[in-house]
């Protein structure tokens, strides 16, 4: 067992580890905080293939925005939410689903039968990255930065308060 | 040189797609539900990383796709968290299950 194995196998445990403990604690926050665990190894396995800079804009982004956008919501929802579980039939019917559909990507997993070939991968890949996005992917790029726009002018009118009505007390009950 | 087999990730990634799935369908709290859906983002993400560097023909796209997919994904979760307010402010909840004014 070498190092990069053994790597593999502690983010392996610790983000599915993440992932169970989310699906069984039962305070709302504590699932936050299991599934921030999981973004972050998330982020090693990044690092492990070599995308340096994916691996970052997901600590920043996912263990960093994300989740404490998510923390926003439960403290200006419900503050110590307790989720108890739904429908007992629901749930099987939702385990079963979820095990066949594992059980099928398993199968195709398994048919995999190309041997990948060892590339001399480019060691700047941040500036690949890069010249792809000024390039060729230019157009999708700048069609991003306007649904980010979009996004944020939208999730401020959603979640603004409309005054106005509220105080005239006929249009918000 | 490399010692972790694609096999690996694949797998993983289908582990955290699953536990993602699996929390989308059954949490009663919607914050939990649209935390779910970015883990099953995320594991597609892998996929895509894996197969950049291990696939048949691998090259930086599947990175470039990956910053995409990310951007889009925090402009989801940032648009369902301000309907989720929006909707605690009118009707109270934060549970899926009584968010069912189209069935009435």
């Amino acid at each position: 067992m070498n190092g990069e194995l053994l790597i593999f196998l502690i983010l392996a445990v610790t983000s599915i580890g993440g992932g169970i403990l989310m699906l069984n604690l039962t305070k709302v926050v504590h699932m936050v905080m299991a599934l921030a665990f999981t973004f972050l190894s998330i982020a090693g396995f990044f690092f492990m293939l070599e995308a340096e800079f994916i691996a970052v804009a997901q600590i920043l982004i996912y263990g960093g925005a994300v989740t404490i956008m998510m923390l926003f919501g439960i403290m200006l929802t419900r503050h110590n939410d307790q989720d108890e579980s739904r429908k007992r039939g629901l749930k099987w019917i939702a385990a079963i689903g979820v095990v066949a559909f594992f059980v099928l990507i398993v199968l195709a997993i398994d048919g995999i039968n190309w041997m990948p070939e060892e590339t001399a991968f480019v060691e700047n890949n941040t500036a690949q990255i890069g010249l792809y996005l000024f390039g060729h992917y230019v157009i999708p790029f700048e069609l991003t930065s306007i649904v980010l726009l979009v996004g944020l002018v939208g999730a401020i009118i959603l979640a603004r308060r409309d005054r106005k009505l509220n105080k005239e007390g006929e249009a918000h009950d | 040189m490399t010692s972790v087999p694609l096999n690996a990730y694949l797998i993983v990634a289908a582990i955290l797609f699953c536990i993602g799935l699996y929390g989308a369908l059954t949490k009663r709290n919607a914050v939990i539900v649209l935390l779910s859906i970015e883990l099953m983002l995320n594991a597609v993400n892998i996929n895509f990383i894996a197969f950049a560097r291990f696939g048949l023909y691998p090259g930086m796209i599947g990175q470039v796709f990956t910053v995409f997919t990310i951007s889009i994904a925090a402009v989801g979760a940032a648009v369902g968290i301000a309907i989720l307010i929006a909707l605690y402010r009118n009707r109270g909840t934060v549970n899926i299950d009584e968010m069912d004014l189209l069935k009435r």
